[in-house]
């Protein structure tokens, strides 16, 4: 081993000390950027919490709203109203997105599924406000306001979920079980039916939760569909019932301190369902995934 | 021509008969179920278009460029909405694509193990949050802190920029409704953008990690080259959810017609605009022209919708790359 | 310095590639690494250890053994790659002229920039041939005549008369041979004074692969090469010293050892341990 080695040094040095700082205040500005977004959504969820706590109470579940100047009430009618108005839409929406995204899987030859891909893209992206607009024109002009227009309004708001959801997981049923099945001698279409859709059962309910919990928070669709202020509880989808989201945006437009607290209860209960139905979600599709050995 | 033998005949029996009426009655349900989505964006585009006619048919082209909306007068024009929508997704845009690139990059490049995925779940929450909560929160928590705090010292320290003028008294209006567009935009790209920056090649990073490069360099080098179009599609995408926002934004915008240099004056953008009037419409011709501007914000909703599609399909820098 | 004979062992095919090989004698020796008990942890399991060796300057020194041996994971440890892997831990000293790159205050960046690395799959990066080989020098700050550096990496890397006219081509469209010598010139361009090559030539076919173990003889007048493959007769064709590297297995668990250490010559037609013979006759592996 020869004696002199020339001195040299592995330590950050003149030029590189600099550029090492520069990627030091590039790392914090990362990590501050994402405790930022972390920051913004507990200070959201617990400062409606907070607000939202006086009106919390059996009467605010159970009670429909008090009539104009009266104290009290509750938002039974528009949970009902709510509840009522997806089912609509889900039932709607669910079986067709299945539909679409077997034929875009197992059917379409790529040159007609793309376009079909960009077709639910772009209705993805619509304005929402466009799309009660439309629904407003074809069902409320002639028949007026009911549950069953805001259903279909939000119908075409979770189609393109539900549809790209089925179709994720219809492509990840491995090819092997897809011709195991055809070459079995099996029929396609018994093949789909028994064999592939099961597979994706839980990929799909997984889509369908996203898209209730999407559908659920929108109101621009409900504005000019199911936005007739009428208090009592019902279930008659021919006619406007009153809803969640409808409800906090009116309430939040009034100058009223009681109904302010009456929208942060709305509120809260509102984003708890989304944020709990987002969290099961996910916990199913990652359950899904893992039986799917992926 | 010989007869194929029916004994040797690949053709299905009777037997078969029951399964090639599901296959035809499969394959045509489902082609009938895609077609009406395809047809479905056709109606909406139709029904849209001509509930506007009248007013499109009466205005023409210089509805676009009307600066005076006055219900009285039945004067309608829709600059000070395109101009509300445009100013309030470019407040929008301009804050949120640097900080959602910057928690993509967070997420993909830097966060420790432990706290990846709760962060990332964490910020598909928020994009979770339904726009009426965040309305509401915009307009009675946001708004006074804005008008109370925010707005003031702003002023104070930027008056001399016209953008920065007289602080609104309760907090709504297009400052207020960018940054609540701000929370919406943010999770959209940087859920975008982190799964782009994780289908970098681990090749590409460490070629550039073995030249002596730190992270950043790599990331400035490598990743965001190679997904800049991506990161340009993801934030049309962003922008296309901005102008399209109606309810979260009536909350607190304020509600106004003048074009105002202003950022903290109260304006309408077209989706806020046509939300806000849906009820109290009290001519024809007004109702008319709201339905003007559904129109006008259709269109640009399908143009960015449709550029950052053609985006995403036709470009990708790392096409080849293995 | 001195040139054997080659003697080629019996299951390596002939050498068509001029080869000189260097044994320098233990007092001409110049130590770049010296590298003591070295051993290397992926969270439970042990991917090496108790590796113990000195790299010399201006030789080709290989690394061989079957696959899962610790060589990626050696020749890695050797520019602190593996400090990117998580949960990785490197234990021992690898002292580089006479330094512990893992030692306090020591930047892994400033490591990297000395010791550069090729990887086994080209990597060259979606840019276009010129800026591939410009990038590293931009980054470094090593603005002056990046031209002729561009082109002199180039050269180096033989590849300067194929791309000469098509400098701002996108690299991708250059074939693998070709940008995994594009990635030899990125890497010679910022002035290293070691390459490693982590199996450069695994998905090459023979003609590139030829050019590659061509381009090795060539450059090592001024570097210092190390070169990790899988293949024996590479070894047997390009290297000075070759080191082969085996697994043990004990209670359970497999762990990368280096057996034996040897001038290539002498590794291959008189190996001391017995499982470096097996190995290179074929019986193993």
């Amino acid at each position: 081993m020869s004696a002199v080695t020339p001195p040299i040094s592995l330590r950050a040095s003149g030029g590189l000390r600099r550029r090492r700082l520069v990627n030091k205040l590039m790392e914090g500005v990362g990590w501050t950027s994402a405790l930022l977004a972390v920051a913004v959504l507990f200070v959201v969820i617990v400062s409606v919490a907070v607000r939202a706590w006086p009106a919390l109470s059996w009467d605010f579940f159970t009670k429909p709203p008090a009539l104009f100047g009266q104290p009290g009430g509750g938002i039974s009618s528009a949970i009902v109203g709510s509840l009522l108005i997806v089912a609509i839409a889900t039932a709607i929406a669910l079986p067709i997105g299945i539909l679409i995204a077997i034929y875009l899987t197992e059917f379409a030859p790529r040159s007609v599924a793309r376009p079909i891909q960009l077709v639910l893209d772009v209705l993805n992206g619509l304005p929402t406000i466009i799309t009660g607009i439309f629904v407003f024109g074809v069902v409320v002009i002639d028949h007026g306001q009911s549950a069953y227009a805001a259903g279909f309004a939000l119908s075409i708001v979770m189609l393109p979920l539900v549809a790209r959801a089925a179709q994720e997981t219809l492509l990840l049923v491995p090819s092997a079980l897809r011709e195991g099945s055809l070459a079995l001698g099996v029929s396609r279409w018994r093949s789909v039916v028994g064999v592939i859709l099961p597979t994706t059962f839980g990929g799909v309910l997984t889509g369908a939760i996203l898209a209730v919990a999407r559908a659920a928070g929108e109101t621009a669709p409900l504005l000019f569909t199911c936005s007739i202020f009428n208090p009592a509880v019902s279930t008659d989808v021919t006619h406007a019932l009153p809803n969640i989201p409808v409800l906090i945006f009116t309430y939040s437009e009034q100058p009223d301190q009681a109904l302010h607290e009456q929208a942060w209860g709305a509120a809260l209960v509102l984003m708890m369902f989304v944020l709990v139905s987002s969290l099961l979600a996910k916990a199913l599709l990652a359950r899904s995934r893992r039986k799917l050995g992926r | 021509m010989s007869a194929v033998p029916t004994d040797y005949s690949l053709r299905s029996s009777r037997r078969r008969l029951g399964d090639r009426i599901g296959d035809v009655a499969l394959r045509g349900t489902t082609l009938i179920a895609a077609l009406a989505a395809v047809a479905l964006l056709g109606a909406i585009v139709w029904k849209v278009l001509a509930l506007a006619w009248p007013s499109i048919t009466h205005y023409g082209l210089s509805f676009v460029t009307g600066e005076t909306w006055d219900p009285v007068k039945k004067v309608f024009g829709a600059l000070p909405f395109i101009y509300g929508t445009a100013m309030s997704s470019l407040i929008a845009l301009v804050i949120a694509t640097p900080l959602a690139i910057a928690i993509a990059l967070w997420l993909s490049e830097l966060a420790p193990g432990g706290v990846r995925g709760v962060v990332g779940s964490l910020v598909e929450m928020l994009a979770a949050i339904p726009s009426v909560v965040l309305g509401l929160w915009g307009i009675l928590v946001l708004g006074p802190f804005l008008a109370n705090h925010l707005e003031p010292w702003l002023h104070d320290k930027l008056g001399f920029i016209p953008l920065f003028g007289e602080p609104s008294p309760t907090g709504t209006g297009l400052f207020t409704a960018g940054l609540i567009l701000t929370i919406m935009v943010v999770p959209i790209i940087a859920s975008i953008c982190r799964e782009l920056f994780l289908q970098v090649p681990d090749e590409l990073e460490e070629g550039a990690l073995a030249l002596g490069a730190t992270r950043w360099e790599m990331v400035r080098g490598v990743i965001l080259p190679s997904t800049r179009t991506g990161i340009a599609a993801a934030i049309i995408l962003g922008l296309g959810r901005a102008l399209g926002e109606a309810i979260a934004v009536t909350q607190v915008i304020g509600g106004g017609t003048m074009i105002s240099s202003n950022l903290f004056a109260p304006i309408d953008t077209l989706a806020s605009k046509i939300a806000a009037s849906y009820q109290g419409a009290g001519s024809g011709l007004e109702t008319a022209s709201l339905l003007y501007l559904a129109a006008i914000l259709l269109v640009i909703g399908l143009l960015t919708n449709l550029a950052a599609q053609v985006i995403v399909r036709v470009f990708d820098p790392l096409k080849g790359a293995h | 310095m001195m040139t054997d004979d080659v003697t080629i062992p019996v299951d390596v095919a002939p050498v068509e590639i001029a080869q000189e090989r260097r044994t320098p004698s233990p007092t001409q020796r110049k130590v770049v690494f010296d590298i003591r008990d070295l051993a290397v942890t992926y969270g439970p399991t042990t991917a090496i250890s108790g590796v113990d060796l000195e790299i010399y300057g201006n030789l080709i020194t290989a690394f061989i053994g079957p696959s899962g041996c610790g060589k990626s994971t050696f020749i890695r440890s050797l520019n602190r790659m593996n400090d990117l892997v998580p949960g990785a831990k490197v234990d021992g000293r690898v002292l580089y002229h006479g330094q512990d790159i893992y030692g306090d205050g020591v930047d892994p960046v400033e490591v990297r920039r000395r010791i550069g690395m090729v990887f086994q799959r080209a990597n060259p990066f979606p840019k276009s041939i010129y800026d591939n080989v410009a990038w590293g020098p931009r980054v470094l700050g090593m603005k002056k005549a990046l031209d002729e550096r561009v082109e002199k990496a180039l050269t180096r890397a033989a590849l300067w008369d194929e791309v000469k006219d098509r400098l701002k081509k996108s690299a991708l469209s250059l074939s693998g041979g070709q940008q995994q010598r594009l990635c030899i010139a990125r890497a010679i361009a910022i002035e290293p004074e070691v390459l490693l090559l982590d199996e450069p030539a695994s998905a090459l076919d023979p003609i590139a692969t030829a050019a590659i173990e061509e381009l090795m003889h060539d450059l090592k007048d001024q570097y210092t090469i190390v070169i990790v493959t899988h293949n024996m007769q590479q070894a047997a064709r390009v290297a000075d010293m070759t080191a082969f590297f085996s697994l043990q297995v004990e209670e359970g668990k497999r762990t990368g050892i280096l057996v034996e250490y040897e001038n290539t010559d002498k590794l291959f037609t008189n190996p001391a341990d017995k499982r470096t013979e097996d190995y290179v006759t074929g019986r193993f592996g």
